[in-house]
């Protein structure tokens, strides 16, 4: 939803990254504001994962030029763990396993570290145990989920259901979801697309990095971005996404050639 | 290799001062004009000295062991000195009269040696360089007719219970460094259960190395009669000296019929310093026998400590439906070497063993599981469960794992299981992306790991050495 004169939350200007020396990212400017809706669309490595890893400032990623404001902080000069504490929220394409981390154990972790950021509660693990199955009910998870280790021998679903939990439960301002709809069935895709849903509000933000329209006809954009090469080339609203459906990305590589 | 994973493990070595202390020391090097000082020192009967004697002689014939995965320059025997005691002042009738600088050593340290302060349901027995100190709770663990005593008092007081045994499990010509430590030991803990007696508290053994150029090679034996049941733990450390110091212990456990003898080693030794200069040569013989039918050892370690740690608790399971365990955590870090794991030795019927071990790899060292599970011709439906699993924190360090399995009976089952896991800088992403910063992330993947282990300590060392292993690991991760 686009909401009148609100404030930009995430606010990137010509933004250039390296990943293992080879420059990924050639200058991004993106504005993201409360309440609004975002897809990111675009051939295999375009950018769009290392734009949304390079933002969360996974080590890996080292940024060369440009800035990055998130709520009005310098979102570049922030530890991961900052950023996140911030308010900022990656799900991940490919969630990594913890063998011997209760998946229990590690959403409370996450969870009170972002309340304690935010000067708010904790929750003992028993209070925590009633939040947590609450919202797996959302995303309709087992809770047999909790008592697993983190991601390990979860299915790919599994591991993207999981991700959403998270996302229900720290509340970020701004998420970023890669690749969350990649793996799903129709009917898995529906519930977190559900899911997604009902998190959104006036205050907050998704930006959706997806190859499929199909994610996007149940979590409606208000803009859609076509990343190739490094860079944003397009911008439009839905209906770019349903041009790209029907015509590829090969129309829009050759004008931006 | 980001910078968050190198921090965490640098932390210094807590224990490494040393006491300034009067020692009454033996001219260095090893022969039987030694041996035969030692034993006159300690007002040994004959038959020990014949031991030690027999031990040493066995050992001038015996080569230095070779396979175990860890490097090392030769070893000097005649460099090290083999007795070293803090000298007498006079007799002592109480710990009021311990000399205060030996008493603030071990408050410094936090072991317990004032009764009044102990953990409650503990007893200690404290050793340092090669002579035990002090004992605790002596009065109130005779009343339940539980010895509990320096092996120099056992020998003294109980003469027949240590010459019936001492030996029994780890015989003199064992292996290369058992000889050596039955010629020369100097001390340490024995404790003898009598028959249905459940021991009414923990009993504790505290070593700490303080001479720069001793050995410490001291003795522990431990029986449990029948239907016994006993947990025993042992913690160690020694101060920080740019040269190795060799500690070469035996320990021995005999479970009779329906007894039970759990011990657990927190073993902090120093391990040098982050150039791989200096720390303790950890060389040890552990063996428990479980003599008698439905009897039961459980060995459980820690070892965070040693430049090289070199040691194989391991069971032998004689009695016909008698139970090994063995659960180890063994952390490496900057150039610690580790070759440690368990031997299962199955002769008795439907005898059954289990291993759990948890290795941990950080900086450039090396981390080696060795375990043998050996079942006997006899020994009908003997069952072992192995599960070995290795972490590496960081890319320059080193798992290895030795697995040997020899079966002689076809009704046995064996299993063995291993897994390999690193840190690694996605791992910690991922935590870090959900607020957690780094040392908190290793910190939960590390409790994670070792808790099947942890859950074997008694509550007191669990705390200790989920602290201990927090301490270690600081800094490693950066």
């Amino acid at each position: 939803m686009i909401v009148a004169d609100a404030k930009p939350l995430l606010e990137v200007r010509g933004l250039a990254a390296k990943v293992a020396g080879v420059e990924i990212l050639k200058g991004i400017d993106l504005v993201v504001r409360a309440g609004e809706v975002h897809a990111i669309m675009g051939p295999n490595g375009s950018g769009k994962s290392t734009l949304a890893k390079a933002l969360a400032g996974h080590p890996a990623y080292e940024v060369t030029a440009g800035s990055a404001t998130f709520d009005g902080r310098d979102l570049l000069a922030l530890a991961p763990e900052e950023r996140a504490r911030a308010g900022l929220f990656l799900g991940f394409q490919y969630p990594v396993e913890v063998p011997g981390v209760a998946n229990s154990q590690f959403l409370r972790l996450a969870y009170n570290t972002i309340q304690g950021a935010r000067g708010k509660d904790e929750l003992d693990p028993l209070e925590f145990d009633d939040f947590v199955r609450e919202r797996m009910k959302l995303l309709d998870m087992d809770p047999a989920f909790l008592d697993r280790s983190v991601n390990e021998g979860f299915s790919g679903g599994e591991k993207k259901r999981n991700e959403i939990l998270q996302m229900a439960l720290l509340e970020p301002r701004l998420a970023f979801l890669d690749e969350t709809d990649s793996g799903l069935d129709i009917d898995a895709l529906r519930i977190v697309a559900n899911g997604v849903n009902r998190l959104l509000r006036p205050d907050n933000a998704v930006v959706l990095v997806t190859h499929y329209q199909r994610l996007l006809n149940l979590i409606v954009p208000d803009y859609v971005h076509v990343m190739d090469g490094g860079r944003i080339v397009r911008t439009g609203d839905r209906e770019l996404a349903l041009e790209l459906e029907a015509r590829g990305y090969d129309w829009l590589q050759a004008k931006a050639a | 290799m980001s910078a968050v994973l190198h921090g965490l493990i640098d932390q210094p070595y807590k224990h490494g001062f040393v006491t300034a202390i009067e020692s009454e020391t033996a001219p260095k090097g090893l022969s039987e004009d030694i041996i035969r000082l030692i034993s006159h020192k300690k007002g040994e009967p004959e038959w020990l000295l014949e031991f030690r004697l027999k031990a040493y002689r066995h050992w001038l014939t015996m080569t230095e062991p070779k396979w175990p995965n860890v490097k090392y320059p030769p070893i000097d025997f005649q460099d090290i000195i083999y007795y070293s005691a803090p000298k007498p002042k006079k007799k002592l009738a109480s710990m009021d009269e311990v000399d205060p600088e030996l008493l603030r050593t071990f408050e410094k340290l936090g072991v317990p040696v004032h009764e009044q302060k102990a953990l409650a349901g503990v007893a200690v027995d404290v050793i340092f360089d090669s002579v035990s100190v002090t004992t605790t709770y002596k009065k109130r663990l005779a009343e339940a007719g539980v010895i509990f005593c320096s092996m120099s008092e056992a020998v003294r007081d109980h003469p027949e219970l240590v010459r019936r045994y001492l030996g029994s499990v780890v015989p003199t010509g064992d292996n290369f460094y058992a000889a050596l430590n039955s010629a020369v030991f100097t001390d340490g803990s024995f404790c003898y259960i009598p028959k249905g007696v459940r021991c009414p508290m923990e009993l504790s053994t505290y070593f700490r190395i303080n001479t720069q150029e001793s050995g410490q090679f001291e003795r522990t034996l431990i029986v449990a009669e029948e239907g016994a049941y006993v947990s025993y733990l042992e913690g160690c450390t020694a101060p920080q000296f740019d040269t190795n110091q060799l500690h070469a212990a035996v320990v021995e456990l005999v479970a009779l019929d329906d007894a039970e003898i759990k011990y657990s080693t927190v073993q902090n030794w120093y391990a040098g310093d982050a150039e791989g200069r200096g720390g303790i040569y950890n060389f040890v013989t552990k063996r428990g026998l479980c003599k008698g039918v439905n009897s039961k050892i459980s060995w459980t370690q820690v070892e965070t400590g040693s430049a090289i740690t070199w040691k194989y608790p391991s069971c032998v399971l004689q009695g016909d439906n008698s139970v090994g365990e063995f659960y180890s955590v063994a952390l490496t870090n900057h150039h610690q070497q580790a070759d440690t794991g368990t031997k299962m030795i199955h002769i008795g019927r439907n005898t059954r063993s289990r291993i759990v071990s948890k290795g941990i790899s950080a900086g450039q060292s090396n981390n080696s599981y060795r375990g043998l599970v050996q079942i006997g011709p006899r020994a009908e439906l003997a069952r072992n469960y192995s599960q070995c699993d290795s972490l590496l924190i960081g890319e320059r360090c080193g798992a290895n794992t030795f697995p040997y399995i020899r079966v002689q009976n076809p009704t046995a089952k064996v299993e063995h299981e291993a897994t390999t896991s690193r840190i690694g800088e996605d791992q910690l992403f991922y935590f870090q992306s959900r607020g957690i910063d780094a040392e908190q992330a290793v910190s939960a993947i590390i409790n994670g790991f070792v808790r099947d282990v942890f859950n074997q300590l008694p509550m007191e060392f669990a705390v200790e050495a989920g602290r201990l292993l927090g301490l270690k690991l600081e800094g490693s991760v950066g």
